[in-house]
């Protein structure tokens, strides 16, 4: 271990649980002054978690953090600020309807005669954001300015409260290069002053241009910790994704390799502005196409606009020679197709109601409000998924929020298996759920494409979409850029594509 | 079929009992109190006076059940009964037929109900914002029908659905006893019922499943404004007239109150069309009893109060958290409510 | 122009615009005897709006307004009949109970997480209970001290009289303008309005402010149920029946956004004051019927609530493509 003066920051054997998931186990964090330190991970892997257990917007269940060389243990956001660590959102939590000095200053304006001076405190902000090279009008609300702007105010604040260590959490998400380049210099002049920072991102571009070091965590574990400067894209992708090179190898994949049949299903330039570029695809039946990419990359853009949930704004597609209206999920469904979501809880389940219910809803809703499922029918679909896909819950009356993630997860795909779909589409089916579920979900996947069902399944575990998919396709900054086929499905193909795709973008 | 019987008895027990409760209260003080009488092919006595009294808040609160079951909220049915009840009185005075009086107070209910539906789902303005707008200008609307008088009307027929009386019952309680009874029906042997609710847990994941959620939220809010035709037709028939000011003065909160005793949570989702008529019957009885009983009638509306404030506290989050922790501290089953993020 | 001040230009555009076609056809209309009478008739409802503007401004709503004036009217009237004791006392009494009763409810819509909309409809039917309990009469109040504060006026240049209630709203309505704008407790309501998450992670003491936010209300209210005792010289159970809604109506009229965090106090007097020229307009004319007020108000009401809509999804379109 090194000396705790060299680090202001440092977190051990971080433990958080969850009811039902563990979403960090025994993660070890270190950050020195000066530094600007990435962390990475997919969806799930623990970064917010993490970023939550040291500012204190969670308790850990386990592990030490010292600041300073002194064990803290802030119990709300506000008492990490107090004790140094200020934390700026990609989602920037500022007010947009308070001024800039407003937002700066709140809750700590300066009084005359018990009145908030407004003259001192836009006199003070305007002192303050000059130090960023920000000279605009503080009086203005904070909406009136570009999201860059904005992280740049709350920047300012954060550092302004706490003065220690920054956790800048996706600040470039919404940036457009020249954003980021300013953006970067504040952040190395930041540096210069001794702050520690640690920098959450999706691009990868940005981790090299701007970290010294970077942690990657996965699943909740602790990836590895490595100088910037020594470790190779490629390698950084293999630890984000889960393969390690070496094992790459003899890799016995598609041993009774399956020859797609015709497309059946066909898009053309299918997109739509501002979420995903127009892209070709056929899908045939009892083929999987699988979609991988980096988070951010347009994967969940690309679903969403097959289903019908986003609309799209070009192209066409087609079955079989005929045109569809997937206009909206209502009628994607009516053209027979399915669509697990990304977010189950927001997008999936329906909570409160049973997993009966939840179940039968798709059925239910295309069928018609006039056209009830009989009770004893919508009990049989239920019994009959609940065993066939082994979803645990004490009876099928439970209301469906109660049950484990990786049982709502089942309980989805069992509302989309009664519609009897011919395309479906599952995004993350796996992420967040135990091995166990994990395994019967990838069996499934597997045993619907031999009845015969298309299905396009969207996966950051790149080891489970080489075993089923038959092609994938690979994305990067919201459009598609390669198409791996048959022999060349493989874990190292996909992480190439995704790297190469990165390198070959203009500096 | 006996389960789907419990899980009714199970729901409807609370709402009972506290019925059951509060007549006997209000018996002790008043011992004539279940006394049944007929006379004129008609029952006579204060349990039928309740039920007949209760009328306009049963038929609201049948609309407000549906209208909260999906996350909404409806403040103008107050508004839109004294429009109904105006356009009711103007139709029948201009010489019109009944059939087609009431045909077009209906519509009328329906087409404020429209409004509000509008307004929610398409342009999605908040439910209670959106109908404050009737609730503002709909007395004005009714006042400008009646030209600010009380329009009164001695069309027997009309004034047969306010105070005549079939199979021994007053009409405004076969109205809403059959009309509580064809919605309960509706919802509950279509998908109508699952597909609200499903809409007022979550929006999003239910248009993803393809259910129409707009024409669902719609439908809810023209199911109110139908109610609230109904209900100004019996408060105008009632009276013999149309009185702009005071139809159903405040009548959405004490249907919102039906709703809520009903057990009916104003965060949208499960809902019972029985309950609520339960509630409605509950506040009518307490208000009822605190009349026969010699008690001033002014407590009554601090009874209102002491209600709503008891059933917040129960309903309110904290409590319930309370209330599944116990519940968990005895299960040795842990309950997965929260997902790692 | 920053479209923070949209509604509020179009409240005042409106304003000045109906008051000029008001003039044009009754030149009597400009006078400060209208402006005086404008004033005096709408003290009380003014200075309940403030109260219900910074609710509203904080994101919630408050009903039991209307119920709490009564109640106060009542209460007093009640008080100086049957008792020797001095309105000012009495005043100072009514004062601290509205007050009280404004903080809890504030409490309640905070510790039990529940929505403002069905607390203060408990608080709501709890005054107006309460009212009707002191009393369900009209209780005319007689005291000489009344009569002494209705005979302080400053008349205005042409004869109009600026009454003691009818300033004591333009003095309500300076400090409400300088509590929003010029204290921290002011920021703070705002801040509520603009997310109380996001409030609650920049430190904005969330309990303390919604209890003192309904507390102001609570205070407001009884000070208008003063006004309005000494308006009507009498206290009633059944009065001010729906004055909440009016002064929803005046809050959003004036520009403020009804679901929280951005408005001015200043734009509810001018919503105010436009509802007082309907009525004044109308009362004017002599043939047009007072139903036309509401019906007014409500499409007033539909024209703003459309305005924010649009300038909402207006903002959201321009970030999203920032």
């Amino acid at each position: 271990m090194q000396s705790v003066s060299s680090y202001v920051l440092s977190a051990t054997g971080i433990d958080k649980i969850f009811p039902g998931a563990r979403a960090l186990n025994g993660v070890d964090f270190s950050l020195a002054r000066g530094e600007v330190h990435a962390l990475l991970g997919e969806n799930g892997a623990g970064k917010s978690t993490l970023i939550k257990c040291l500012t204190g917007a969670y308790r850990r269940d386990g592990g030490r953090i010292l600041l300073d060389g002194v064990d803290v243990d802030p119990h709300n956001t506000l008492e990490a600020q107090k004790l140094g660590i200020g934390t700026v959102y990609q989602e920037v939590n500022l007010l947009a309807n308070l001024t800039v000095a407003e937002n700066l200053f709140l809750g700590r304006q300066p009084r005359r005669f018990g009145l908030v001076d407004a003259r001192a405190m836009n006199k003070q902000a305007r002192a303050l954001l000059s130090e960023y090279d920000l000279d605009i009008d503080v009086t203005a609300e904070l909406s009136a300015f570009s999201v860059a702007v904005q992280q740049v105010i709350a920047i300012a604040r954060a550092v302004d409260l706490s003065g220690k260590v920054l956790i800048l959490d996706e600040p470039t998400a919404s940036l457009d290069t020249h954003e980021v380049a300013m953006l970067f210099r504040i952040v190395r002049r930041l540096k210069e002053r001794g702050l520690g920072i640690i920098f959450i991102t999706h691009f990868l571009e940005q981790v090299y241009e701007i970290s010294d070091r970077i942690t990657v965590l996965r699943n909740g574990q602790l990836v590895g910790t490595r100088e910037t400067a020594a470790l190779p894209r490629r390698e950084l992708i293999a630890m984000m994704l889960g393969r390690e090179l070496v094992q790459e190898v003899g890799e016995a994949k598609h041993s009774e390799t399956k020859a797609p049949g015709e497309a059946r299903f066909r898009f053309r330039s299918f997109g739509r502005k501002g979420h995903i570029q127009p892209f070709d695809l056929d899908v045939a039946s009892g083929e999987v196409v699988g979609i991988a990419g980096l988070l951010g990359s347009g994967r969940t853009e690309t679903a969403e606009i097959l289903f019908g949930a986003e609309r799209a704004d070009s192209g066409t597609a087609q079955a079989d020679g005929r045109t569809l209206d997937l206009s909206s999920p209502r009628a994607a469904i009516r053209e027979k197709f399915g669509f697990c979501p990304e977010d189950r809880k927001v997008d999936g389940i329906v909570g409160d109601l049973s997993v009966r219910e939840n179940i039968v809803l798709a059925l239910q809703a295309r069928r018609g409000w006039a056209r009830p499922i009989s009770r004893s029918e919508q009990d049989r679909l239920a019994d009959h998924y609940i065993k066939a896909l082994d979803i645990r819950t004490s009876d099928r009356e439970k209301p469906i929020r109660l049950l484990s993630g990786g049982n709502q997860q089942k309980a989805i795909l069992a509302r989309w298996l009664a519609t009897n779909p011919e395309f479906l589409i599952l995004d993350e089916p796996t992420r967040g759920i135990d091995v166990g579920a994990h395994a019967e979900i990838i069996r499934l996947i597997e045993t619907l494409c031999e009845n015969g069902m298309s299905l396009i399944v969207i996966s950051s575990e790149l080891e489970e979409l080489v075993a089923y998919s038959s092609r994938v396709l690979v994305l990067r900054d919201r459009a598609h850029v390669a198409e791996l086929t048959g022999e060349e499905v493989t874990t190292n193909a996909i992480i190439e594509a995704i790297a190469s795709a990165h390198e070959g973008r203009p500096a | 079929m006996t389960g789907t019987l419990k899980a009714y008895a199970v729901r409807l027990f609370p709402q009972v009992a506290a019925l059951a409760i509060i007549l006997f209260m209000v018996s002790l003080a008043f011992p004539g109190f279940f006394k049944l009488s007929f006379q004129n092919d008609r029952l006579y006595g204060s349990l039928i006076d309740i039920l007949n009294r209760g009328a306009p808040v049963a038929l609201l609160a049948i609309g407000m059940t549906v209208v909260i079951a999906t996350k909404g909220i409806d403040l103008s049915v107050g508004a839109v009964m004294a429009i109904c009840g105006a356009v009711a009185a103007a139709s029948i005075t201009a010489g019109h037929s009944l059939a087609f009086t009431l045909a077009v107070t209906i519509s009328t209910g329906i087409l404020c109900g429209l409004w509000n539906g509008v307004l929610v789902a398409v342009l999605d303005i908040q439910p209670i914002i959106a109908t404050l707008v009737l609730m503002v200008a709909g007395r004005g609307i009714a006042q400008l029908i009646t030209e600010g008088a009380i329009l009164t009307f001695n069309h027997p027929g009309l004034i047969f659905i306010g105070s005549g009386s079939l199979f021994g019952l007053p009409m405004p309680v076969i109205i809403w006893l059959g009309f509580g009874l064809i919605v309960a029906l509706l919802v509950r042997r279509t998908a109508l019922g699952m597909l609200i609710e499903a809409v007022g847990v979550n929006r999003r994941a239910s248009r993803l499943s393809g259910v129409s959620t707009g024409v669902l939220l719609i439908a809810a809010y023209m199911l109110s404004g139908l109610c609230a035709a109904l209900a100004g037709i019996i408060a105008a028939a009632d009276i013999r007239g149309a009185d702009a000011n005071n139809a159903g003065l405040w009548l959405e909160l004490d249907a919102i109150l039906a709703v809520v005793v009903g057990g009916t949570s104003l965060l949208g989702g499960r809902f019972s069309i029985a309950a609520s008529l339960l509630g409605a019957m509950i506040i009518q009885s307490i208000n009822t009893g605190i009349l026969l009983s010699g008690f001033p009638p002014e407590f009554n509306l601090i009874i209102k109060a002491a209600i709503i404030v008891l059933i917040l506290v129960i309903q309110s989050p904290r409590a319930q958290s309370a209330f599944i922790w116990l519940s968990r501290a005895r299960a040795t089953e842990p309950t997965k409510g929260q997902e790692a993020k | 122009m920053n479209p923070r001040y949209l509604p509020l230009t179009a409240t005042v555009a409106i304003f000045l615009i109906a008051y000029a076609v008001c003039i044009a056809q009754y030149p009597n209309m400009l006078s400060t005897r209208v402006i005086g009478n404008l004033l005096t008739d709408n003290a009380f409802l003014g200075i309940a709006a403030v109260g219900m503007t910074f609710v509203i401004l904080s994101g919630g709503i408050d009903l039991s307004i209307g119920a709490v004036i009564a109640f106060t009217g009542v209460f007093l009237a009640v008080l100086l009949q049957s008792t020797a004791i001095h309105p000012l006392v009495a005043f100072a009494l009514a004062l601290i109970i509205t007050t009280a009763f404004g903080a809890i409810m504030g409490a309640i819509i905070h510790h039990l997480e529940m929505p403002p909309f069905i607390v203060t409809l408990a608080g709501m039917f709890l005054a107006r209970g309460m009212a009707f309990v002191l009393s369900i009469d009209s209780i005319p109040i007689k005291h000489p001290f009344y009569t002494t504060l209705k005979s302080f006026y400053y008349v205005l240049p042409g004869g109009g009289r600026l009454t003691l209630i009818g300033g004591l709203m333009l003095v309500v309505f300076l400090v409400g303008i300088l509590i929003a704008h010029r204290t921290r407790f002011g920021a703070d309501v705002y801040a509520l309005g603009g997310g109380t998450a996001t409030a609650r992670l920049m430190g904005v003491p969330i309990g303390r402010t919604t209890i003192l936010i309904y507390a102001l209300s609570g205070f407001l209210a009884g000070l208008s149920g003063i006004v309005f005792s000494l308006y009507t010289s009498a206290g009633y159970s059944l009065a001010t029946v729906g004055v909440e809604l009016d002064a929803i109506a005046a809050v959003v009229i004036g520009g403020t956004l009804l679901t929280g965090g951005s408005g001015f106090v200043a734009g509810t007097l001018i919503g105010i004051l436009i509802q007082g020229l309907i009525q004044t307009y109308i009362t004017f004319d002599g043939s047009l019927s007072s139903w036309w007020t509401k019906i007014l108000i409500g499409l007033l009401l539909f024209a703003f609530i459309l305005l924010q809509k649009a300038l909402i999804l207006l903002s959201d379109r321009k970030r999203r493509h920032a």
